[in-house]
């Protein structure tokens, strides 16, 4: 009963605020949906002492839903410690944003929708985390998308909001084209859809081969890589990653539950969920770990030069999921989970927080027109700060303990790829203490204001509603760390997980303890160097940064324009689907087969007929009628010979 | 109760035609009056008739895989009969009709003003000949259901409808009728060589394989024009924009399931080896269907053609399930359809909405209606998604089963057809944007009144089935199953275990095996 009050109260409040939002006022709407959260939060922790810390496990089953053939899945929930932390990270955030909107959305008209869009954006999330098999996971997964897309298009007056709602979806959808390829995959090998089916049966089809688009391959490596090829466009990797900095489109609150805290992360939670099929599969676990470590360094040298606020943190979320990736790929499953936990604290605390000075400065969002900001705005300036330190891993903060972990498992794994991940991973530490730092320096430093009269001395703090959300994120973000790193990723790991991830005596995570000193303080020199050329360059001798670029004019547009993958796929797919669907309309319906066919025999026949001058009724029927006759004799003649032999 | 069962299909024919006589003697002086009073008793007669069609539905025995709610007279001659009977698979068809009709009466509510007693009556016969054709177990009676829809749906797109209505009423007749021509001189060859108009001792007739080639593709003649299937898709977009709303929805929600309902009733059954052998040629235009026609479209500037090109990809999903010959596939092809219906009819009643009030299907006309038609804009996006597919809405459930049957028979036809999802996402929400978000600039446009009651009253409906065809799929699942199971036991017994053998043990196989190479 609690698990389904966790899963459902979100969505009562979003029918709620969908069908009687405009019966009562706006307040009424905020507060149910506001409130039914904030129950499933509290009720999601004490499902959290249960689940993780008691060792039960539940499976509550909720309704029938299809059953066809040897397929059949149901609507039901699978309670282990994976889905519990994944409980507590979405409706923690969830609750926490929804009251941050309060201020942040004070002078929108539209309210209960927007409250209700983040309702049922949580109810959708938590359906993908509580399944227990996986087409209701593909429920979630585009029911999340459906909610990000409404939410990014939120101001739909907008055509780059409604543009980059499309291309969200869209791109989700190339995802989710080998998502389902995976699931169909998985049904013919394993004969069935539901988790507990799989994992039990997984290293029964260890040597299985499939053939898949006329080629035998390994089963289980064509299933996870397709599966991957899902999380990929949810989780915005390499490839897949273009929807994500666009859908900073949406209001501040959602960019910081969806593109940061939560949505995001699903593709990192279905690898992590899957993790004893991976297991069987090296080739699928390399490909996670390239992928991951690709993303984390590319994601790392765009935002290296973005100059809208949002934007930098979003192609810093990128690049940190990333770093969960290759921690997945490297199977150091529990590393990954943490850092999606850790993440979600600091990540969001950033984005909420970027959404305050936004919020001071009259929903300015270029960073070039921000300066000088720590003296009027000192409440969000400690708490950017302390998202900042988490983020680039001070020692003692959560980021320390999660990304360290992970850089320290790819150092010690053995596995392909492992070695690129970590050097990619320690270059993607520097950079991201470089970004994170200019950000900063830009915003709160950087000599005075630089927007215009009005704003900047209007700038002020956000209201205490906005404020509290704040200071409890910054808590996780600060002690989230230290709390929870021996359960997720120590000692107490296997009673801690107890099944719900692959964890073995020996295993990656126990060598990871073991690596060398210097690496081991390779992060925190790297993001201490971060620190210091942020500093020089954008505190201490301002014009080094404008002289760079203009040195490397090329290297500098080059990432300022995101390594052109807009460009590319605006080049190869986009235009040429429009371009086919014109030829194939006018060249193929209209000219070719309506020219040749009804349109062509009436002419040809009204042509014949003209020059016979035997025929001049013109009407199409009669020669529709000859047209028939001719055809029918043709087929009876062939039906005929056809059956005489 | 006895009574009402024995005659039950007579009686959903029988009705539709006695409420289309009361009409026919309704005279009054005041036109108003008049169209009134037809307007009621027609709406009445298709909730009368809907009625029945549950009551059908709910007195139907799932786990019995014969025809069930037989009638049988001999109507000519010893061998042509009037034989009704319904099962599995074309039960919840007639629902479907049912379903829909009261719906389309309601919907020309007050958009058809002229002729409205011609355009009742068209409408009621077409209800007739449609459950006609989903319960006729005579083929000489099929073929005369199937034929004469053709001819109310003929008058109701070149009288009620648009600019071009006459261009477009001879196209889709001719086209269709070309089509049937060929099947007619099959059934004829069918009869002489087999003595029998009977569809249930047809369909356990094994045919000679080369004659069953022959009989095949006259059959699929008439159903891929009928679906349609790429190349012979060309009527269907101009039909739809120049029928009339009510017109459209019937066209796009019953009559194209004609096509797909023929291939379970005819081609399968009667004709197991040639539908083995033809399979590939239904998957390579299904799968061209899909991509082909989602790209064009992309790039429609009329709202109805767009929707059009639509269910011509929606159908090849259709097409692509039934010929995979399993459960999945099967089940998921009739689910689709039965979704199909209910959903491309509302966006065709969308549509009806918006042209009603500014009288253009242009899309560059509108944009905004999401600031000034909020209840309609809701609407309007719940359907897009049924389209697109969305898990929880009735799309999803067939689209997934479809595919997975695919991916069960060759992993090539997922994988082609996969793309349709996706292209199916790209057209309907740029669509959705330039229709409903944007901003409000257009002044006719801002002059647009939000849904009435009676508007309200229409889709809400639509909205509760979507939901629980998406939601709790079992209720139209299970009285599938044990027709479509028994389909495949006895007329395709080999093919489960083919199916198997994509998957297998131990070093993968040097050279593909035979099935994967059958579907190239």
């Amino acid at each position: 009963m609690m698990y389904k009050l966790i899963v459902f109260l979100p969505l009562i409040g979003f029918l709620f605020a969908g069908l009687f939002g405009s019966k009562f006022s706006d307040r009424i709407s905020q507060l149910v949906t506001a409130g039914l959260v904030t129950v499933s939060a509290v009720l999601s922790w004490m499902a959290f002492a249960d689940v993780a810390l008691g060792g039960n496990q539940y499976t509550v089953l909720v309704l029938e839903w299809v059953s066809s053939g040897a397929l059949s899945f149901d609507w039901a929930f699978k309670i282990d410690t994976l889905t519990v932390v994944m409980l507590v990270v979405v409706n923690s955030v969830s609750a926490l944003v929804h009251w941050y909107s309060f201020g942040y959305m004070e002078d929108d008209p539209s309210k209960p929708r927007f409250f209700g869009y983040l309702s049922l954006f949580t109810f959708a999330m938590l359906m993908l985390v509580t399944s227990d098999n996986l087409v209701q996971m593909f429920f979630g997964w585009e029911g999340v998308g459906l909610a990000s897309y409404l939410l990014i298009g939120y101001y739909y007056k907008k055509p780059s909001a409604n543009a980059a709602a499309i291309k969200a979806f869209v791109v989700n959808r190339v995802g989710d084209f080998g998502f389902s390829l995976g699931i169909f995959g998985a049904f013919a090998l394993f004969g069935s859809v539901m988790f507990d089916d799989i994992f039990a049966s997984a290293d029964q089809y260890a040597d299985y081969y499939i053939n898949f688009l006329g080629t035998d391959f390994h089963a289980i490596t064509v299933i996870c890589i397709l599966l991957f090829v899902g999380a990929m466009g949810k989780s915005a990797q390499l490839g897949l990653h273009t929807w994500l900095p666009d859908a900073m489109e949406g209001p501040t609150p959602v960019s910081a539950l969806i593109h940061a805290a939560t949505m995001v992360t699903a593709g990192v939670f279905l690898v992590a969920r899957f993790s004893p099929v991976f297991e069987m599969s090296p080739t699928a676990l390399a490909v996670v770990t390239i992928i991951g470590a690709t993303t984390a360094f590319f994601a790392a040298t765009v935002g290296l030069v973005q100059n809208d606020i949002k934007r930098v943190i979003a192609y810093s979320t990128c690049s940190q999921l990333g770093y969960m990736f290759f921690a997945l790929g490297v199977s150091a499953y529990g590393a990954a989970i943490f850092h999606l936990f850790t993440h979600a604290f600091f990540k969001a605390l950033l984005f909420l927080g970027s959404g305050a000075v936004i919020h001071a400065m009259h929903h300015e969002q270029d960073m070039r027109n921000y300066g000088g900001l720590a003296k009027k705005i000192p409440f969000t300036f400690a708490m950017m700060t302390i998202g900042t330190i988490a983020l680039t891993g001070f020692p003692g903060t959560a980021g320390f303990y999660s990304k360290d972990m992970i850089l320290e498992a790819a150092y010690a794994s053995h596995a392909f790829g492992a070695q690129y991940a970590f050097v990619l991973g320690i270059a993607a530490a520097f950079m991201t203490s470089f970004y994170s730092w200019r950000l900063a320096h830009l915003t709160f430093f950087n000599g005075e204001c630089r927007a215009d009269e009005h704003t900047a001395s209007h700038a002020h703090e956000a209201p205490w509603i906005m404020r509290l959300p704040l200071v409890i994120l910054a808590v996780g973000a600060l002690f989230a760390g230290v709390v929870f790193a021996d359960m997720f990723v120590g000692e107490g790991r296997f009673a801690f997980w107890n099944g719900a991830l692959v964890t073995s005596v020996g295993d990656v995570l126990d060598e990871a303890h073991h690596v060398p000193f210097a690496v081991k303080a390779a992060p925190f020199v790297v993001m201490l160097l971060g620190f210091i050329f942020a500093t020089v360059m954008y505190y201490k001798v301002t014009d080094i940064p404008e002289r760079m670029a203009k040195t490397w004019d090329g290297l500098y547009a080059f990432l300022l324009n995101k390594w052109y993958f807009d460009e590319l796929f605006n080049f190869i797919f986009i235009r040429p689907a429009f371009w086919l669907g014109r030829v194939f309309w006018k060249k193929g319906d209209e000219a070719t087969i309506d020219g040749f066919g009804p349109n062509g025999v009436s002419h040809a026949i009204a042509f014949v007929a003209a020059r016979a001058r035997k025929l001049q009724t013109g009407y199409v029927y009669h020669y529709a009628f000859a047209m028939i006759i001719g055809l029918s004799l043709a087929i009876t003649w062939f039906m005929v010979t056809g059956s005489s032999h | 109760m006895t009574f009402l069962s024995e005659y039950l299909l007579s009686m959903m024919l029988a009705v539709p035609l006695v409420g289309a006589a009361i009409i026919l003697l309704i005279r009054h002086q005041d036109q108003e009056i008049a169209n009134r009073n037809i307007r009621n008793v027609a709406f009445l007669t298709t909730c009368v008739t809907f009625v029945l069609t549950i009551l059908m539905w709910i007195g139907f025995d799932n786990s019995n895989p014969d025809f069930q709610f037989v009638e049988s007279y001999s109507w000519f001659g010893d061998t042509v009969k009037y034989h009704l009977g319904v099962d599995g698979i074309s039960m919840l068809f007639i629902v479907l009709t049912g379903f829909l009709m009261p719906i389309v009466i309601a919907a020309s509510w007050e958009s058809v003003q002229t002729r409205v007693k011609e355009y009742m009556i068209a409408f009621l016969v077409l209800e007739t000949l449609m459950v006609g054709v989903f319960s006729a177990l005579d083929i000489f009676l099929f073929y005369v259901f199937f034929e004469g829809g053709l001819i109310p749906m003929y008058l109701l797109i070149g009288i009620w409808g648009g600019v071009n209505r006459i261009y477009a009423s001879f196209k889709f007749f001719l086209y269709t009728l070309l089509g049937s021509v060929l099947m007619l001189v099959a059934i004829l060859w069918m009869v002489i060589e087999t003595g029998t108009t009977d569809i249930p001792v047809l369909m356990t007739t094994d045919f000679a394989a080369d004659v069953q080639n022959w009989l095949w593709l006259a059959f699929f003649a008439s159903f891929a024009v009928k679906m349609p299937m790429w190349p012979v898709h060309t009527w269907l977009p101009d039909a739809h924009v120049q029928a009339p709303t009510g017109g459209s929805v019937i066209l796009a929600g019953v009559l194209l399931k004609m096509g797909g309902y023929g291939f379970l009733r005819f081609s399968l059954p009667m004709f197991p080896e040639a539908t083995e052998h033809f399979a590939w040629l239904v998957f390579a235009l299904s799968i061209i269907a899909v991509i082909y026609t989602s790209l064009v479209a992309l790039v429609q500037e009329d709202i109805k053609k767009l929707i059009a090109y639509s269910s011509v990809a929606h159908m090849g999903f259709v097409t692509i399930g039934i010929f995979v010959l399993n459960t999945n596939g099967i089940e998921g092809s009739i689910f689709q359809m039965l979704s199909h219906g209910v959903v491309s009819g509302a966006l065709f009643l969308c549509v009806g909405v918006i042209y009603d009030r500014l009288h253009t299907r242009e899309i560059g006309r509108y944009g905004g209606l999401a600031i000034n038609m909020k209840i309609y804009a809701v609407t309007f996006v719940i359907f897009s998604m049924a389209s697109v597919g969305l898990p929880g809405t009735s799309g999803f459930v067939g689209e997934f089963l479809v595919l997975n049957g695919a991916f069960q028979y060759d992993s090539w036809i997922a994988f082609g057809a996969s793309f349709g999802v996706v292209l199916g996402a790209a057209y309907m929400l740029y669509l959705v944007r330039r229709v409903i978000f944007g901003d409000l600039t257009k002044d006719d446009v801002k002059a647009m009144p939000d849904l009435s009651w009676r508007e309200k009253a229409i889709f809400a409906p639509l909205i509760a089935v979507v939901l629980w065809m998406g939601i709790y799929p079992k209720s139209f699942l299970d009285p599938i199953h044990t027709s479509v199971e028994n389909l495949i036991e006895t007329r395709f017994p080999e093919e489960a275990a083919r199916q198997k053998q994509s998957v297998k043990a131990g070093a993968p196989v040097a050279s593909s095996d035979d099935h994967s190479a059958d579907a190239h």
